[in-house]
């Protein structure tokens, strides 16, 4: 018990449950499932990017180029689904491998280059998006064929009179996050990255292979980008240039309140699962209180400014 | 950190090479940069005109370079300088255009001497606030400017509800475009300042403390320097530096708006490692940066001669970025 008090976790649960009160209360329209629904689709993706970006906090690294990962994924999907046909299982390897490959440059070029782990992807993430969009000109693309479009929902169930839909976004966000907490938890390869992040030159001496921990940290959040990013463009019917790039602040904000540390070793699915969550619940109880838009980005400001100074000041005491 | 040679051994005799590695190789890019342009666009690109537009637009970058320089030579970055400097420059248009009407009488100069000071406080206020975030409650540098980055750039939004604010005094325009003997002013205000900046880090006990958190922040503690203070120093100078570009960017634009300059983030980051900065910390002196600058002002210019695609020149940079940290890293290994 006394260790439950410890963990970041907990406050975080108790912040949500006071956060989901306090919306039911104030609205009408916050506690209904149908809203629900909605949050866990229109933030499915973001999710998938969180459990990349918490297996590469844990590491100890930082990955900012994941945006242009997942947006030129989905242009390069986009152009083969709609010019050469294929089917879904295809569109999503073509994404996976896309996001693997780009992903592995960044872990070659963080472990040869000896620099921080952030300037490279800043590097990276300005290569990658200004190439892509020089190369498609921002273009919009809409024209999927039908049955891309249909495979959004995978079944539907009705309570009351209304008809809900479990769409395939929701069921990649939990088979990825089930599979990173089984990576991390119940592997050698996640105990090894647990040792790289918490002391790498410890790692270093116990005799691991930094540059394929690396190779592997950098292409699975590669990996998810890419097929997240399958997943989003399933949920909009449409690849947008600027959909996705810019949002890298929100991804590492969920990680961070979800008590995973950029000097790393620390975190957990649950935690990053909750840090979402407590994004979702606010951006979307803001909108419906009806608070202006302008506001938003200061109050997410202040939660991230907080919340990562609780932790700093937590870890601080402890130590 | 072993691997670090000390280049400051000034008394062997060795060639300004040995002595100064990044700097003499910055000079020569610089002046293989001159001599293409020369041989290929002869009397197109280098004219007088275009230096003197290269010499009013490198100023706002410049000094945005310097800003985010010392606090990665403290081992830390700042994040937060772009909209640091747009919230300043917010603030001062507020004073401005609130104080000095159609009726006012007199010269409004005591009135943008206020401005600019306001803009400057409160550019020195945000800085203070990342450097207690980081040095006294030990928020990990990158997260504390990235969470100012999202807090200042959503007050600065909700202040002006995303507008633009214009239309200064022309006193007040004069530092961003007026010339003094022909040279532009903000070009004379950028050299003034890295010239101060210059001294600050190799003469003065605060300069010396910020190179050695960068190089080993546990030994400088245990070697009674007060670390905690250095670090909000450090913070608030780089707010300032944000502020004085804020001064010089929206007399330039004689308007100022939340989102300008978004760009130049990557660009700044570049330039200090281009210069020589460590991207560690601890290493990397005034005269590389000011060299890297003139050497991307150069560069950029060209692409906009050449009508290079906005987006083009973003991959570039960041191509560029690599291929700089590249090179330092065979360098380091060899020697």
């Amino acid at each position: 018990m006394n260790n439950l008090f410890k963990k970041p976790e907990f406050y975080l649960f108790l912040i949500i449950v006071a956060l989901v009160i306090f919306f039911s209360f104030s609205t009408d329209n916050f506690f209904t499932l149908e809203n629900f629904v909605d949050l866990l689709i229109s933030y499915s993706f973001l999710g998938i990017m969180a459990a990349g970006m918490l297996v590469v906090l844990i590491s100890g690294g930082i990955d900012l180029s994941f945006t242009a990962i997942a947006t030129i994924a989905q242009y390069v999907m986009a152009i083969i689904i709609i010019n050469y046909s294929g089917n879904l299982v295809s569109a999503f390897l073509v994404a996976g491998i896309i996001g693997i490959f780009l992903g592995s440059i960044n872990a070659f070029l963080i472990y040869y280059l000896n620099a921080p782990a952030m300037i490279i992807t800043i590097a990276t993430l300005n290569l990658f998006y200004g190439v892509t969009i020089f190369i498609t000109r921002g273009k919009w693309i809409y024209n999927f064929p039908d049955w891309f479009n249909q495979s959004h929902n995978v079944f539907s169930f009705t309570v009351g009179e209304t008809n809900y839909g479990i769409s395939l976004p929701v069921i990649l966000l939990v088979l990825v996050f089930i599979l990173t907490h089984i990576i991390l938890r119940y592997t050698i390869l996640g105990r090894k990255i647990f040792a790289m992040g918490g002391n790498i030159e410890a790692a270093r001496r116990a005799g691991f292979n930094l540059l394929s921990l690396n190779i592997f940290v950098y292409s699975y959040i590669g990996f998810l980008s890419g097929i997240g990013s399958v997943g989003q463009v399933l949920t909009l019917h449409s690849v947008q240039p600027n959909a996705i790039v810019g949002r890298e602040l929100e991804v590492i904000a969920a990680t961070v309140l979800g008590g995973a540390s950029l000097a790393g070793g620390a975190g957990s699915v649950l935690g990053t699962a909750m840090g979402v969550a407590l994004l979702a619940i606010v951006w979307n109880g803001l909108i419906i209180m009806g608070v202006s838009s302008y506001w938003h980005k200061v109050i997410i400001g202040l939660i991230i400014i907080s919340s990562v100074s609780i932790n700093a000041y937590n870890r601080k005491r402890n130590a | 950190m072993f691997k670090k040679n000390n280049d400051k051994n000034l008394l062997s005799i060795h060639s300004l090479y040995q002595k100064d590695p990044t700097l003499s190789i910055l000079v020569i890019a610089f002046l293989l940069i001159i001599i293409l342009l020369f041989s290929f666009y002869p009397g197109e690109v280098l004219t007088a005109n275009n230096f003197q537009s290269m010499a009013f637009q490198l100023p706002e970058l410049g000094i945005l370079s310097l800003a985010i320089m010392i606090t990665m030579l403290s081992g830390g970055i700042n994040l937060s300088i772009i909209v640091t400097a747009n919230m300043a420059g917010i603030v001062s248009a507020f004073v401005m255009t609130r104080m000095i009407t159609e009726s006012s009488t007199g010269s409004p100069i005591p009135i943008i001497i206020i401005a600019i000071l306001a803009g400057w406080l409160v550019s020195i206020l945000i800085g203070i606030f990342n450097g207690v975030v980081i040095a006294y409650i030990g928020v990990s540098p990158i997260l504390a400017t990235l969470g100012t980055m999202t807090l200042v750039e959503g007050i600065s939004i909700v202040i002006t509800k995303g507008h633009v604010v214009s239309g200064f005094p022309k006193e007040y325009q004069y530092l961003g475009n007026g010339d003094f003997l022909g040279i532009p002013v903000p070009f004379i205000i950028f050299l003034a300042l890295a010239l101060c900046v210059s001294i600050l880090l190799r003469k003065t006990p605060f300069g010396l403390a910020n190179y050695l958190i960068g190089s080993n922040e546990t030994a400088t503690r245990f070697s009674g320097i007060n670390v905690k203070r250095t670090l909000v120093t450090t913070y608030a100078l780089s707010g300032l530096f944000c502020g004085i570009a804020s001064t010089i960017m929206t007399s330039r634009f004689n308007s100022a708006k939340a989102g300008y300059a978004t760009s130049y983030l990557l660009i700044t980051i570049l330039i200090s490692v281009l210069g020589g900065v460590d991207p560690y910390g601890g290493f990397g002196k005034i005269g590389g940066v000011v060299l890297a600058i003139f050497i991307l002002q150069l560069v950029s210019s060209t692409f906009n001669f050449l009508g290079l695609s906005s987006h083009l020149s973003i991959a570039i940079w960041g191509l560029l970025l690599l291929i700089t940290i590249g090179l330092r890293n065979i360098k380091s290994t060899s020697i």
